[in-house]
C-alpha cells in the first residue's frame, strides 16, 4: 500500500500525530481555563488551514475566498439562531457545511475557469463580495456583527448544559468538541488525499495538461476540492459560532484566508499535519507578541517575512539532522535571479 | 441629465481614474515582473500619509505631492532590490505570504509613527472653489484637477510605454522575457523601474485622494481589492485595458453606491440594495463569463 506525498510516510509520523492528539485530550486538566480557551481557538484555526490544505497542498490552488466560506458557515448558525433561541448542534452543523459548501460551488464553478494570478485575485473578489454583502447591508447586523445563541450539544433527545459544570471546567465542551472535528477533518482529509480523488488533485498539481490528456477532467475535480474544502471551512466556521457566540464581518474578510495561508506555510506546505503545526504556532506566536509588546501585527508580520524568506518548507519540513539545508535556503535567497523564464510566466503562457 | 446624476457621474470619473493609477501599477508589476503584489494598498495609503505629514510640516500641497511620488520610487526600488527580486522564481503562495506580511509591517509601522487617529489635509487655497458647470450645478475645483492629473499621467504612461524605447524592451520584456535577456538588456534594471514607477503611481494616487477622502489606517486596503477587480476586467499586464477598465468599474461603483441605498424603499429592496454594493463584483463575474482573459486580454 502506497502513502500520499501529504500523509506520514511511516508509522512514527503517525504516532507522533496520536501523541499529540493524546497530550491535547489530557491537556485541559492540567492548564488555567484560559489556555484551554486559547487551544480551542487555535484548534478552530487549525480545522480552517487543513481544509485550505486541500486545495494548497492537494491541488496546488491557493484560493483567497476560502476565509468567506469560513465566516458563512458561523454566519449560517446566527441566521438560523439569533439570539435568545438556540438550536441543537445537529442542525446547524450540516446546514453550515451545506450553506458553505454550495458557496464554495457555485464560486469555484465560476473561478476555476481562471488559473493561476487570475486565479488568485478572482476568489480574492468573490471573497470580497460575500464580505461586502454582510458589512454592508443590514442582513447579518452589518458592520459591527451580531450576538448568536450558541448552539445546544444535544444528541438523541440527551441535552448537555455547560452551565451546569463547575465555573473552572465551563471551556471543556467546546473545546474537546474543537478536539473531536479537529480528529475528524485530519482523519477525512488523510482518507480523501489517499483516494483516487487525491492523487488526480496531486497529478493536476505538477502537471494539469498531463492529467488532461491522461482523460480526467480536471475542471470537475478541482470544483470538487474546492467544494469539500468549502465545505469543512463551514464546519471550521460552524465551531467558531460555538466556541465565541458571536459574529462579524471580519469573519469572512480576506485576512482569514491569508492567515489560514500563513499557518500552512509556517507549519510546512508538503504535510497535512503542516496546517494543523502551522495554525497552533501561528496562535502561540500571536500570544507571546501580545504579552512583549502591544505591536502583535508587528511581530507577526516580522516573523511570517522571515518565515517566507528562509523556512521554505516550514516546520514540519526541519530536519534536525541536515543543517545544511538552512544554509543553503538562506545562501539561494540571496542570489540574483537566473535568466530562465519565470514561473508565472511560464504559467502564463501555457494558459494562452 | 440632472445635476445629481452629472455630479455623481464626475464622481466616478475621478475615482475611476485614481482607481487607474493604482491598477496601471499593479498589472505592469505582474506582467513584467510575474509579482503578485498585495501590498499595492498600502503604498496608496502611505502616498495620502506622506502628503499628510508634509502639508502638516510645510503647509503645501504643491511640494507635498512631488515629495510624496519621490519617496514612492524609492520606496519601490528598495522593495524591489532587497525583496522582491529574490521572489520572481517562487510560487504564488510565497509572493501572497510575503506581500500580506509586508501590509501587517506598514500598517504597523504608519500606527507606530502616526497613530490610529484620521486626520484631513486641506484643499489647497487656489483650488478651494467650485467651477459653474450649468446654470445650477458647480462642480469642486480640485475634483477636476485631479481628474486632469491623472489624464496627464496617463498619457505620459501611455508614451512612456508606447512610443519609447525603454517602453519597447518594457514590452518586450513582458512578453518574452529570455528574448530580452539574450539581447543583453539587463533585465534587472527593467525590473527596478518597473516596480519603482508602479509604486510611485500607487504613491501618487493616495496623495491626490488625501485631500478628497480623509487620511486613516487601512485606507488602501478596499481600494486594493477593487483594483484587482479592474485588472481582471481589463486583461492581465495591459495599460489600456486597466484605464477603460478602471473608468467603467469606477462609474458603476460609483453609481452603484449612490443610488443603492435609494432602492431600499422599493420591493425586495434588500436585495436590490445587496445586489448594488456587489455590482463591481457582478461585471466581473459576466467578464469572466464571456472573455476570461479580460476585456483587452490576449485571446485564449
Amino acid at each position: 500500500m502506497s502513502s500520499s506525498h501529504m500523509l506520514p510516510q511511516s508509522w512514527i509520523g503517525w504516532c507522533a500525530l496520536a501523541v499529540g492528539a493524546l497530550v491535547l485530550a489530557i491537556l485541559p486538566f492540567y492548564v488555567p481555563s484560559y489556555y484551554v480557551g486559547l487551544t480551542t481557538v487555535a484548534m478552530i484555526a487549525a480545522m480552517l488551514a487543513l481544509s485550505v490544505h486541500l486545495l494548497v497542498g492537494g491541488a496546488g490552488m491557493v484560493s483567497l475566498c476560502h476565509g468567506a466560506f469560513y465566516g458563512v458557515g458561523a454566519y449560517t448558525v446566527f441566521f438560523l439562531s439569533p439570539e435568545g433561541s438556540p438550536q441543537p448542534t445537529w442542525l446547524t452543523l450540516p446546514a453550515a457545511m451545506l450553506v458553505s459548501g454550495l458557496c464554495a460551488l457555485v464560486v469555484g464553478a465560476l473561478s476555476i475557469r481562471t488559473k493561476g494570478f487570475f486565479f488568485l485575485m478572482v476568489t480574492l473578489a468573490f471573497g470580497q463580495m460575500l464580505f461586502t454583502v454582510l458589512h454592508d447591508t443590514k442582513l447579518g447586523g452589518g458592520t459591527d456583527g451580531a450576538y448568536l445563541a450558541k448552539p445546544i450539544l444535544s444528541l438523541f433527545g440527551y441535552t448537555f448544559d455547560p452551565m451546569s459544570l463547575p465555573r473552572s471546567q465551563r471551556s471543556f465542551p467546546a473545546y474537546y468538541v474543537a478536539l473531536g472535528q479537529l480528529v475528524v477533518t485530519y482523519l477525512a482529509l488523510a482518507f480523501l488525499l489517499r483516494s483516487l480523488f487525491g492523487r488526480v488533485l496531486h497529478g493536476i498539481k505538477l502537471n494539469e495538461h498531463r492529467m488532461e490528456a491522461l482523460g480526467y477532467n480536471t475542471g470537475l475535480y478541482k470544483l470538487g476540492a474546492f467544494t469539500i474544502a468549502g465545505v469543512f471551512a463551514g464546519a471550521a466556521g460552524h465551531m467558531w459560532s460555538l466556541q465565541s457566540g458571536f459574529v462579524n464581518p471580519e469573519l469572512l474578510a480576506w485576512h482569514k484566508s491569508a492567515e489560514a495561508l500563513l499557518m500552512i506555510l509556517l507549519g510546512g506546505i508538503n504535510s497535512l499535519a503542516g496546517a494543523i503545526i502551522g495554525a497552533f504556532a501561528f496562535t502561540a506566536l500571536g500570544e507571546v507578541a501580545l504579552s512583549l509588546t502591544d505591536r502583535k501585527l508587528l511581530v507577526q508580520g516580522l516573523v511570517v517575512l522571515l518565515a517566507v524568506i528562509v523556512l521554505r518548507h516550514g516546520i514540519a519540513g526541519i530536519r534536525l539532522r541536515d543543517p545544511r539545508r538552512w544554509l543553503q535556503s538562506i545562501r539561494s535567497s540571496g542570489k540574483w535571479p537566473n535568466l530562465t523564464v519565470r514561473k508565472p510566466v511560464q504559467e502564463a503562457r501555457q494558459n494562452d | 441629465m440632472s445635476a445629481a446624476l452629472l455630479s455623481q457621474l464626475l464622481n466616478g470619473l475621478q475615482y475611476g481614474l485614481l482607481l487607474f493609477l493604482i491598477a496601471s501599477g499593479l498589472t505592469l508589476v505582474f506582467g513584467v515582473l510575474g509579482i503578485i503584489n498585495l501590498a499595492h494598498g498600502s503604498l496608496f495609503m502611505i502616498g495620502a500619509y506622506i502628503v499628510f505629514f508634509v502639508v502638516s510640516k510645510v503647509g503645501s500641497l504643491w511640494i507635498a505631492i512631488p515629495v510624496a511620488v519621490i519617496c514612492g520610487l524609492a520606496l519601490g526600488a528598495l522593495l524591489e532590490r532587497f525583496l522582491f527580486r529574490h521572489f520572481y522564481d517562487r510560487e504564488h503562495l510565497d509572493q501572497v505570504l510575503l506581500t500580506f506580511a509586508l501590509i501587517l509591517i506598514f500598517e504597523e509601522v504608519r500606527s507606530l509613527l502616526v497613530g490610529n487617529d484620521f486626520h484631513s489635509v486641506p484643499v489647497p487655497a487656489i483650488l478651494d472653489f467650485s467651477v459653474p458647470i450649468t446654470g445650477t450645478f458647480s462642480y469642486a475645483a480640485y475634483r477636476l484637477f485631479v481628474i486632469a492629473m491623472c489624464l496627464v499621467v496617463a498619457a505620459v504612461l501611455f508614451y512612456w510605454i508606447e512610443r519609447t524605447k525603454m517602453g519597447a524592451i518594457i514590452r518586450a520584456a513582458a512578453e518574452k522575457p529570455e528574448i530580452v535577456d539574450i539581447l543583453g538588456i539587463d533585465a534587472r534594471r527593467i525590473h527596478l523601474v518597473v516596480f519603482a514607477v508602479g509604486a510611485a503611481l500607487a504613491v501618487m494616487a493616495g496623495g491626490l485622494a488625501a485631500p478628497l477622502t480623509s487620511v486613516y489606517p487601512n485606507m488602501g486596503s478596499g481600494l486594493l481589492i477593487i483594483s484587482f477587480v479592474v485588472v481582471v476586467v481589463g486583461g492581465l499586464g495591459s495599460v489600456s485595458g486597466a484605464f477603460w477598465a478602471a473608468l467603467l468599474i469606477g462609474l458603476i461603483d460609483t453609481l452603484g453606491k449612490a443610488y443603492g441605498s435609494s432602492l431600499v424603499s422599493l420591493p425586495l429592496g434588500q436585495v436590490l440594495a445587496a445586489l448594488a454594493s456587489m455590482s463591481v463584483y457582478i461585471v466581473m463575474v459576466a467578464i469572466l463569463l464571456f472573455r476570461p482573459t479580460g476585456l483587452f486580454g490576449r485571446r485564449a
